[in-house]
């Protein structure tokens, strides 16, 4: 035995151990992630139970199982809670989510499995998605329009469909009307004021000047009206139906049907219904706006502001970061200061992240932004325009962030390529310039992509500067509309990664909102490793590329 | 088609394109360096004004309009000066030339005679209050607030002098004796007032007024309570504290301190004969901002500061520091409106500006040769007005951060109403009198406690795992394995911090004692499994080979761990009588919080481990097959030749690879901001949380005030995180360079 130690076999192993949990953590937390994300939009079974209370009186609970788990019995019975005839060391007890919140104190409440008498699921238990307060659990009793009843008892779920189709189609054409036309009305309103006050500050604001603006105002705010008009003429509408349902006390309630967004009767679908439906959910996700302050609905606003926070960086850092890398590969001769720049590569991936968020914070907001609003925008001041975080300084911030992954990449993919090639073509005349221009950069283009798929990855998933420099857990408008000049730069954005950041940790109902964050992580860390791994494909195959040619 | 005739050579303008090139790469790669530079030098710049001292420049000097001057003071703007006179009377006069106006300074503006007749004595408030009141024959008093108005003029803004109010209601009758006043204090905090006085035969009494309405009038009417302290003889000085709880009373070096009820009742709370022979006889007394604090002034040129400090026997004041402020007697100590500066004049006219709660002192001196015999500061603390004889001196003030030193940062300080002296953060709260405390000293352990339990967790299981990848794996599984494991790299923090708060916080909570068996029981069983292969069929042990353990204990970890979990409630009942949370807190006084530092510990090491992995892995791996081969052939054991010559060899980049490590886990923001509770604890309990330089950076810094110490002290912070980042990136990379080269020479 002693000499089976001396010979280190079992330190062999306990090093093969660490890697093993290395592999289970990364694979465990991918599938953890997954699972927990992807399980948010399958159809959940609607339990009806009767639950036995401490004082043995029996109380009926409808909702969804949202999570289970095993405690000692030895602590609920410090907690004051009975359990007769019940002799195992610990239990389950499971997390039920009850919602209607309008109805119940708490939307959430929890049942421990023995005191739980009966346990069904029955087809007609419906589930209603409302545009406020939440879920609605229940069963379906009748339809209204203006108060009159218009199903009966076969058709009520096909009624209730239609009419729940139609509000949202009308409630879309609200918003459409909302966001759109009357946004535009209010963003031209707000030119024309700060026009004025342009021309005032110049001097120039005659009176022939202020006759014209004055009309385009009057103008802009008739078509107002009339906008308004027909906006409030949609609203009517929506709130001509009605839906009575029964819930779990067994009392019947009127719920307003322009709330509702849609109804399922998960306990009634097939499996094919459930993969549609779970298909439904992943596209709505991704394709509407949150609702409930994020803990509900979609996260588009958080997809669009990243891609584009992204796409804005990408522009930036990429030619910055392949001329760094031409330098110290091409030009920079063996020297202090080529040693001291690559010092600086080196730690500028070093630093931490939150001290970019720092710098860019005060350097290029406070600083930069306020001289740019002193020098262009005087006529919006004191409100400041890009002297106040925003989508342009969170690039620029994440560009110098993201900059040594570019330049690593692009480093190592000019130094596959053999140098050969270089002296060919210096041998047949070319300068230096044109070799790279026609040569090397075309050759070294996969290396770029790579590096800029790796900075993108790298920026997707940054969050600590960008609560600094620019996202916020709301953005009323996106950095790009149909208003001229269309990209608004100055804009705030959502971010997905402050998106989970926010909504699990500074929501107002946590425990509601966790499925969302799950799946908000799963798509995110979708796209990173994705895109991480495209990097690494394209890596690989340039390695073997040039390995060939080497030969 | 006419051959055009080779050129050899490459023509100008293509040469002039080449030039071009160099020069603008060139540049595009000296800008990284500027990037670096200019993010140090920024945070410098935004730091450097914290570390300044007081700058006192003479502006202009004039007259004085008034004689016999008892009080001086200004208005916010500092253009508008007012000086009371012992005759009674309230002169405005102008700072400052101004246009749109005919005032040049010294002007005067307005006269008004405040009492009919000579007053008999004259007291102020603390600043903030901004009220004065004289004492007339007959021991009533008259109060009085200097007011402006001010009007926009094409938008500039221009400040008058209003008309003071003179009312016969406002003649309040303090001595219910109708004797004259000598001494007088007085506060009020909007519906109440607290005098204290002596009359002229010695009487020292306290008259606490209160406002009741009538309810059948409307009326409101001073409802006074008078209590007489049992003081015989002549006082020096008598103060009364902005909240009307206490009344304090100087007589040479003795001092009291009455307490004052909100009924009234006057109690006395201490008697303090300050020691003269260690601090010196007492010239001058003053309340600090915030009213916690008295500083006595001392004939030797001392000031000393003292507070209440809860002890044994209740909250009693006490000697905290002394500052050096002249080597003369101290005849007046001014304090500023909302913050803890003071100034004081000695009697040789030398001026002192300090700061108590830093200990800083931030000028000493005659500014510009003057002799001051009186000083006073506006309310925004930016002009400085004093008085020499008959000259009036106006002076710009800069005093951005008096509160800010080097030594309060990183040393224990002793803030008004704490027992000791303490290293606090504590940036912000919801009251006026509220004293900022800004020690980094908590934060920064707080990001050394973080990364000392990731890097407790990360090191081991990343070196191992380096090790064994590099030099035990079969190639075609490391091609798997390596990617794997530097993918977790990639993942967003946020994801991280988010599963380790709202995830595995409550599951650590839940099953305690089966993460404690976990870290015990993974290690046994691979050893035991270790033993338990060595003695299998030679058949099976052929298959069982090192290059492909890692995946074959894969399936045992991850079952070992599945079981610790589920004996975790057992473990707990046999061990810990079924609640270990209530086990940890009643038998063993260990505080527990749900986002501890095992959390922390855990989550960021699993993103500290692909850092050190990659780079410790890289190291191991380069180095050259014919050291170990050598040593293999000369008849060591592969673990021999591990330990004495491979690691050897690659420590430098082992040791790189921990540095770049602990540099990630320094600087890691989003995973301690959600895993913790983001306390400013000093403690290592592990079941507890903390609160990192980053996080407070992130937590912050959004709602600090641009410009401010806080700004700027945040800043601070960031350019601390800079530099320990930048000397742990440097050296590694420093270290790993010279690696490089060994190795290619070998």
């Amino acid at each position: 035995m002693k000499q089976w130690f001396n010979s280190g076999k079992p330190w062999i192993w306990l090093t093969a151990g660490s890697v093993s949990i290395s592999l289970i953590a990364v694979i465990g937390l991918l599938i953890l992630i997954g699972w927990r994300g992807l399980s948010f939009f399958w159809p959940a079974q609607i339990h009806e139970m009767d639950v036995r209370a401490n004082d043995g009186s029996i109380s009926t609970i409808i909702g969804e199982v949202y999570d289970t788990e095993t405690i000692p019995l030895e602590r609920l019975k410090e907690s004051g809670v009975q359990l007769d005839d019940f002799n195992e060391v610990a239990l389950d007890r499971w997390l039920i989510k009850i919602g209607n919140r309008e109805y119940v104190p708490l939307d959430f409440t929890w049942v421990l499995e023995p005191q739980i008498v009966r346990d069904e699921t029955p087809a007609d238990l419906a589930k209603l998605e409302r545009s406020k307060d939440g879920n609605f659990y229940g069963y379906v009793v009748d339809v209204l329009e203006n108060g009159k009843s218009v199903a009966n008892g076969e058709n009520v779920r096909a009624v209730l469909e239609q009419r729940i189709e139609r509000v949202v189609e009308i409630n879309e054409q609200a918003a459409d009307l909302q966001d759109s036309e009357i946004g535009a009305i209010n963003y031209q309103l707000n030119q024309l004021r700060l026009e004025r006050r342009a021309l005032d500050l110049e001097g120039q604001l005659t009176e022939a000047e202020k006759a014209r603006i004055s009309a385009a105002e009057q103008q802009l705010r008739d078509d107002y009206e009339v906008l308004e008009e027909e906006l409030f003429a949609l609203r009517d509408q929506a709130s001509r139906d009605e839906v009575v349902m029964r819930d779990m006390r067994g009392v019947e309630v009127t719920l307003p049907m322009y709330r509702m967004l849609a109804v399922y009767f998960p306990n009634d679908m097939n499996l094919v219904e459930k993969i549609g439906h779970f298909f439904v959910q992943i596209g709505k996700f991704v394709s509407e706006d949150p609702r409930e302050a994020n803990t509900e609905g979609g996260v588009f606003p958080a997809i669009f502001g990243t891609v584009f926070m992204v796409l804005l960086m990408s522009v930036i850092v990429t030619p910055f970061g392949v001329i760094a890398a031409i330098y110290l590969h091409e030009y920079a001769g063996k020297n202090a200061i080529t040693r001291l720049i690559r010092i600086a590569v080196i730690n500028l991936a070093g630093v931490p992240s939150i001290v970019y968020g720092v710098f860019g914070l005060g350097f290029f907001v406070y600083m930069v932004g306020g001289s740019l609003d002193q020098v262009f925008y005087p006529e919006a001041l004191p409100s400041p325009t890009f002297g106040t975080p925003g989508v342009m300084w969170a690039a620029i911030t994440l560009a110098i962030l993201t900059l040594p992954v570019v330049i690593v990449s692009t480093e190592e993919g000019l130094s596959r390529i053999p140098s050969t090639l270089r002296e060919g073509s210096l041998a047949l005349g070319a300068t230096k310039a044109e070799t790279l221009w026609r040569i090397i950069i075309p050759m070294a283009s996969p290396a770029i992509m790579t590096g800029l798929i790796l900075a993108v990855a790298r920026a997707a998933g940054e969050v600590a500067p960008l609560m600094l420099v620019g996202v916020v857990k709301s953005a009323p408008m996106l950095p790009v509309d149909g208003n001229f000049p269309y990209f608004h730069l100055d804009r705030k954005f959502m971010h997905l990664g402050f998106h989970i950041y926010d909504v699990g940790f500074q929501s107002p109902n946590v425990e509601a909102a966790r499925p969302l964050v799950y799946a908000t992580s799963f798509l995110l860390v979708t796209v990173i490793i994705g895109l991480n791994l495209t990097a690494i494909g394209v890596r690989n195959h340039l390695r073997e590329k040039y390995r060939s040619l080497e030969h | 088609m006419a051959a055009a005739k080779p050129s050899l050579g490459a023509s100008n303008y293509r040469l002039i394109k080449d030039r071009a090139a160099r020069w603008g790469v060139s540049l595009g790669g000296v800008m990284v360096l500027v990037a670096l530079l200019l993010i140090f030098f920024y945070l410098l710049y935004v730091i450097e004004p914290i570390f300044r001292g007081v700058e006192i420049n003479h502006q202009r000097s004039f007259q004085t309009p008034a004689e016999n001057v008892v009080a001086m003071g200004m208005e916010e703007q500092s253009e508008i000066g007012y000086q009371f006179t012992a005759d009674g009377e309230l002169v405005y006069f102008a700072l400052r030339a101004k246009k749109g106006t005919e005032w040049e300074p010294g002007k005067e503006l307005m006269r008004t005679a405040v009492t009919a007749q000579k007053p008999t004595a004259f007291t102020k408030t603390q600043p903030q209050n901004n009220r004065y009141a004289f004492a007339v024959p007959g021991g009533a008093v008259r109060i009085i607030e200097p007011k402006f108005s001010s009007r926009f003029i094409d938008g500039e803004m221009f400040v008058e002098p209003r008309e003071v109010e003179l009312d016969a209601r406002e003649l309040l009758q303090v001595d219910p004796q109708d004797q004259d006043i000598v001494k007088l204090a007085y506060e009020y905090d909007g519906e109440s007032k607290l005098f204290a006085a002596q009359s002229a035969e010695g009487r020292v009494f306290v008259n606490f007024m209160q406002a009741k309405r009538n309810f059948l009038s409307g009326a409101v009417e001073m409802e006074s309570k008078v209590s007489e302290l049992p003081i015989n003889g002549g006082v020096d000085q008598l103060l009364v504290t902005p909240d009307l709880r206490q009344v304090m009373v100087r007589q040479n070096n003795r001092f009291w301190v009455f307490d004052v009820t909100r009924t009234g009742t006057v109690k006395e709370r201490q008697l303090i004969n300050v020691d003269s022979r260690r601090f010196g006889e007492v010239t001058s007394m003053s309340l600090l901002a915030g009213a916690s604090s008295v500083l006595f002034g001392h004939a030797n040129g001392k000031i000393t500061q003292w507070f209440e400090v809860a002890g044994d026997d209740g909250r009693r004041y006490q000697f905290i520091r002394d500052f050096q402020a002249a080597e003369s007697a101290i005849t007046e100590i001014v304090v500023e409106y909302y913050r803890r500066t003071f100034y004081t004049i000695a009697e040789n006219g030398e001026v002192g500006v300090f700061h108590t709660t830093s200990e800083a002192e931030l000028y000493r001196g005659h500014p510009d040769a003057f002799k001051a015999q009186n000083l006073v500061i506006d309310p925004r603390a930016n002009t400085l007005l004093m008085r020499e004889g008959q000259q009036l001196h106006v002076f710009e003030l800069s005093n951005e951060h008096p509160e800010v030193t080097w030594s309060g940062l990183w040393q224990e300080v002793w803030y008004e109403g704490y027992p000791e002296p303490d290293y606090v953060w504590q940036s912000t709260s919801g009251s006026d009198d509220f004293e900022p405390k800004f020690s980094l000293v908590p934060i920064s352990f707080g990001t050394i406690k973080a990364a000392a339990y990731a890097m407790l967790f990360a090191v081991p299981i990343g070196l191992a795992a380096a090790v064994y990848t590099a030099y035990f794996m079969s190639p075609s599984v490391r091609k798997v394995v390596k990617p794997t494991v530097e993918i977790m790299e990639a993942l967003p923090t946020v994801i991280l911090g988010f599963l380790a708060g709202l995830w595995l916080a409550p599951l650590v909570e839940a099953y305690l004692p089966g993460i404690i068996a976990v870290i015990v029981l993974v290690p046994l069983s691979i050893i035991l499994f270790a033993m338990l292969s060595s003695v299998l069929p030679q058949v099976i042990r052929s298959r069982l080979t090192d290059g492909s353990a890692a995946l074959v204990l894969v399936p045992l970890v991850a079952f070992v761990g599945w079981l610790s979990f589920q004996l975790s409630p057992v473990i707990e009942n046999v061990l810990f009588d079924g609640n270990v949370r209530q086990y940890l807190t009643n038998e063993l006084g260990i505080t527990f919080d749900q986002r501890n530092s095992l959390v922390v510990g855990i989550a960021m090491g699993f993103a500290v481990i692909p850092t050190i992995f990659s780079i410790a892995e890289d190291a191991v791996f380069s180095v050259p097959k014919h050291l170990s081969n050598g040593s293999l052939a000369l008849g060591a054991t592969t673990w021999q030749t591990l330990t004495k010559v491979v690691l050897l060899t690659a420590s430098p980049g082992i040791f790189s690879a921990v540095m770049m490590g602990l540099g990630r886990a320094v600087g890691e923001t989003m995973i301690v901001l959600m895993a913790t509770g983001n306390t400013p604890i000093m403690d290592w309990n592990i079941f507890e949380g903390m609160r990192t330089l980053s996080a407070n950076i992130a937590v912050e810094m959004p709602e600090s005030e641009v410009g401010s110490s806080h700004y700027r002290i945040l800043f601070l912070a960031a350019f601390v995180l800079f530099v320990f980042t930048f000397a742990f990136n440097t050296v590694a990379e420093l270290v790993r360079q010279r690696l490089r080269d060994k190795y290619s020479s070998m």
